[in-house]
């Protein structure tokens, strides 16, 4: 019974993995996903492993691409602030009251 | 002179950093001053630089979410920023904007509708210029009425006063929205950050452009803190637009992080002006800008009918929309300066007395 159950079980995993393919064989499927690769080639240092991560694993790229984003946005805000302290301005209240 | 280009490790291609700064520099002043992230001005500026359509729009999202995240970051030192109503809005704004999203690609399966779009697109900035320019001309209206009566006319008056009869509205819960001075049902931001969302979403477009009226004209926000809310809002999307757009591997972080570099010290000017403007001064020059987007997308709209000036009509939308970001770019500057100026003078003068 148990090898009946083996014989049918690896029978439904092999029509589920080749019957999308025959699908696509007879014309049925769409067009064919589009992977952009980074060329590395004429990369160094720290484009080079930027371009890899890429390459390597969109999931990860996202991650340190959203994680990136805010802390630059916050280190160059802070930066351009203490530039604008400078100036000798209030920045931190305003008085105009208008709608 | 090949120090000034910079290879794009993603996309690929050679690309004129300073262009990207001086580009940051423009759409920050403009976004920090009016309150919106801008695409419509910084994917063509990306593409003419030499960027790839796709990567133009991924970038551009990315680093609007940077930029938004410091322009917030000085409004909420001013008290722009009503946190509240940015909390509040930002589940209607999700929602509206995957219904729209959704929409738009049910109607793509059903034919073509990019030609419905864009006439819709143009509908909206007609209605959005008709709404500022109206509320402007009111509003001068009552000015003169007041002078004429040899009064002076309260700060706080508008020209349109559409909020106040939405405010009449009083399905529970009620909210008081403090930083904005609104008390309203809880539903009139939600339903108003749905419509805009869901009219983000199919417009293909960020939507700033259209909060930050309905923010002032139907929520009845002061104009600072409609343009503080509606970044911290941009802020929220764009982050969400760039995870989205990274993962599909349309994003050149290289670039968004120059570009990001000229932004910082936009988004601060734009966003110091606002203390130096009033509100309807910002109502003026945000009515401009949409005159220019208005102009920018009837030149795409037109190669639809007449295919033999497609050239010629994106060359114009291209001068049109850079124009645009230049003239408001030198304006609110001006502005900064000038208000900064006489600040720093008056100082001065009270120290010395």
């Amino acid at each position: 019974m148990r090898r009946l159950w083996t014989k049918l079980l690896g029978l439904g995993t092999l029509v589920a993995l080749l019957l999308p393919e025959m699908v696509l064989a007879a014309g049925g499927g769409g067009a064919a996903p589009v992977v952009i690769v980074a060329d590395t080639r004429k990369l160094s240092g720290l484009m080079a492993w930027w371009g890899d991560l890429y390459n390597e694993s969109h999931v990860y790229f996202t991650m340190v691409t959203v994680i990136l984003i805010p802390l630059i946005g916050v280190l160059f805000g802070t930066l351009a602030d203490l530039i604008m302290s400078h100036v000798g301005i209030d920045l931190k209240s305003r008085d105009l009251a208008e709608h | 002179m090949d120090w000034l280009y910079v290879l794009m490790p993603i996309a690929g291609v050679h690309i004129f950093w300073p262009g990207l700064i001086i580009l940051g520099i423009g759409v920050g002043i403009i976004g920090g001053f009016f309150g919106m992230g801008g695409a419509w001005m910084v994917t063509p500026g990306l593409n003419i630089l030499g960027f790839p359509m796709a990567f133009a729009i991924g970038t551009d999202i990315a680093h609007m979410a940077g930029k938004s995240l410091i322009s917030t970051m000085r409004h909420g030192k001013f008290g722009n920023v009503d946190y509240k109503l940015g909390l509040i809005m930002l589940v209607g704004t999700v929602i509206g904007f995957e219904v729209g999203a959704q929409m738009i690609m049910w109607l793509e399966r059903i034919g073509r509708v990019d030609m419905i779009v864009r006439w819709l697109y143009v509908l909206l900035l007609l209605l959005i210029t008709w709404m500022v320019f109206s509320d402007i001309a009111k509003r001068r209206k009552k000015e003169r009425e007041a002078k004429a009566a040899g009064e002076e006319l309260d700060a706080l008056a508008t020209g349109l006063e559409w909020h106040k009869t939405f405010h009449k509205i009083k399905i529970p819960p009620m909210v008081h929205l403090k930083v904005a001075g609104i008390y309203c049902s809880a539903w009139l931001p939600i339903t108003v950050s749905f419509l805009t969302g869901w009219l983000a979403g199919i417009l293909g477009i960020g939507g700033g452009l259209i909060r930050m009226p309905a923010l002032i004209y139907i929520l009845g926000c002061p104009t600072h803190v409609a343009v503080g809310t509606d970044l911290f809002e941009v802020m929220i999307s764009g982050l969400y637009g760039a995870a989205t757009y990274t993962y599909k591997g349309r994003v050149e972080l290289v670039a968004a992080i120059i570009m990001l570099v000229g932004a910082a010290m936009g988004a601060q000017i734009g966003a110091v002006a606002t203390k130096y403007i009033k509100g309807y001064g910002i109502r003026i020059a945000f009515g401009c800008a949409v005159v220019g987007c208005t102009f920018s997308v009837i030149l795409k709209i037109i190669p639809m009918y007449i295919p033999s000036i497609q050239a010629t009509c994106d060359v114009l939308a291209t001068v049109v929309v850079l124009g645009v970001v230049a003239a408001l770019s030198v304006y609110i500057s001006l502005k900064m300066f000038q208000g900064a100026a006489e600040e720093v003078r008056r100082k001065n003068a009270a120290t010395g007395s």
